[in-house]
């Protein structure tokens, strides 16, 4: 199904971004390439966001308690913006984030995806697998012992 | 008369560099490094996060290093460090239904959809020593199984759907923050869950326990109990909307409490609600109970006095930072306050014994 937010696929490529891991992030930075001439228009800055939850699950939001995330935001010489919210404390992880939201926007969106994106996509997915099928082999199959109306 | 004095800085700098030494121990043992808190004593890392309200794996292996192994003192370097970050907002309330669950429970339902799911649970282990831990040996590795992707909703949806179960008020108005605003009762809900969240595990503990033995009874089922990851979503300001910021981890619990009805509500299940950072399954269920104990007002029940009901004495006394504060305290130097009242009695015992006085 084709969504209808024109925002859409930006949300997907930096919610993507804010939970990759470092580690991963910077290898297939360094394989990008050369960085894109760019102006820092905030430099990052580690914060905290305040987590919220619902309770009962369902009901009134109450405030569950707060996560570290760095944020950054550069503008590239060829005027696209990029901004980054990304979990932790890593400011180098949040500039690269913030270089590849602008990235995405500009004429080389196509090899950032086949090199960054798309990898970072498939690793992440990696991992939510492995947890998945351990999960799955402990999930419990039931068996009658005995009838209670025998 | 008291002459105030200063001093003991030399003495407070060699205690300081004796703890470092102390801490870290026999040199001739490794030294233990902040990843491997974080991957191998987990438990106690997310213990950390959740009663230092800061969700940091990284910063709380570093402050349970620091502490050495003092959780008490981890959470304190935890909130104290909290402080200092501005913070860039609140998320949009983290959905529990899409979790990527780890564990799933139902103590209410066998046939649960999504299914009984255990995780890596110490349920069902015999509680004996394993002395192969001592030794190093290879990594275990987890058998693995075909994974379905079949979403798991809430077991509650299904009594909820049924009618059989109290509604829950679901407004998105700015909750109350006790880290923003000092904690004032009466609370309402949202503030006693914060406040529950954070609080000290074993405070909370021993108020659900309470409850089950018969002070302020409400005999809670756990109609679910999961354990996993939810994305944490945050309205961008510079973008004007939401995107993912993170992924924690989080247990939740929600029990199915008995409930015969009251002056306002007719008779049917209510709920007690607990969420917390990490792994934290006993912490999840005692907030479940202690929450549903807490909500006899609304839900019209009597007061039968019981400490789980006070919401002062629980909101009041859950914080182990502010009650180790104070306990601790009493150990610093009160040297004028003690002046004064060894003069106090002194005086009393001239008065009270005049003749043993005269005579000695």
């Amino acid at each position: 199904m084709m969504s209808t937010d024109p925002d859409a696929e930006r949300k997907a490529w930096m919610s993507l971004l804010a939970k990759c891991r470092a580690p991963d992030l910077k290898r297939l930075w360094s394989a990008y390439g050369a960085t894109p001439g760019h102006s820092i228009l905030r430099a990052p800055e580690v914060g905290s966001v305040m987590v919220r939850g619902r309770s009962g699950a369902v009901g009134s939001a109450f405030n569950l308690g707060e996560m570290t995330i760095t944020r950054c935001s550069v503008k590239l010489e060829t005027g696209e913006d990029g901004h980054a919210y990304v979990q932790g404390r890593d400011p180098d992880k949040a500039l690269h984030c913030a270089l590849v939201d602008a990235l995405m926007q500009s004429t080389a969106s196509a090899s950032v995806r086949a090199i960054i994106l798309d990898p970072l996509q498939e690793l992440a997915q990696a991992r939510q697998q492995a947890r998945a099928s351990k999960a799955a082999a402990t999930k419990v199959d039931f068996f009658t012992m005995v009838r209670g109306e025998d | 008369m008291y002459v105030a004095v200063k001093g003991g800085e030399r003495a407070i700098d060699n205690a300081h560099a004796w703890l470092a030494e102390e801490r870290r121990g026999d040199t001739a043992v490794a030294e233990l490094s902040v990843a491997q808190i974080r991957e191998q004593l987990k438990l106690a890392v997310n213990r950390v996060m959740a009663e230092g309200s800061l969700y940091d794996a990284d910063l709380a292996a570093l402050a349970i290093k620091q502490s050495r192994g003092d959780l008490i003192e981890a959470i304190f370097l935890i909130r104290a460090y909290r402080t200092t970050l501005p913070r860039f907002g609140a998320s949009v309330p983290v959905a529990t239904d899409d979790m990527a669950c780890d564990r799933r429970v139902s103590a209410t339902f066998k046939d649960a959809p999504g299914g009984q799911v255990l995780g890596p649970t110490f349920d069902y282990t015999h509680r004996l020593l394993d002395f192969k831990l001592a030794a190093e040996g290879k990594a275990p590795q987890a058998p693995e199984a075909r994974a379905e992707t079949a979403s798991t909703p809430h077991i509650m949806s299904f009594l909820d759907r049924e009618g059989l179960v109290q509604q829950e008020d679901a407004s998105d108005a700015t909750p109350p923050d006790l880290t923003r605003e000092p904690l004032e009762l009466p609370a309402d809900r949202a503030l006693r869950l914060q406040s529950l969240t954070r609080g000290d595990e074993g405070f909370v503990l021993g108020m659900a326990y309470s409850t089950q033995r018969g002070y302020a009874r409400n005999h809670a089922f756990v109609a679910e109990l999961r354990i996993g990851t939810v994305p944490v979503e945050m309205e961008i300001p510079e973008l004007g909307f939401a995107i993912e910021i993170g992924d924690i981890e989080v247990t939740e619990c929600e029990t199915v409490n008995q409930f015969k009805g009251s002056k306002t509500e007719p008779p049917q299940f209510t709920r007690g609600y607990g969420l917390v950072f990490g792994m934290s399954e006993r912490k999840a269920i005692s907030m479940a109970l202690v929450d549903r104990a807490l909500r006899w007002k609304e839900l019209g029940e009597d007061n039968v006095g019981a400490p789980a009901q006070d919401e002062e004495f629980v909101l009041y006394h859950a914080d182990n930072i502010q009650a180790t504060g104070f306990l601790e305290h009493i150990k610093l130097p009160h040297y004028v306050d003690f002046q004064s009242e060894l003069e106090l009695i002194r005086k009393l015992r001239r008065e009270a014994m005049p003749t043993q006085e005269a005579a000695e």
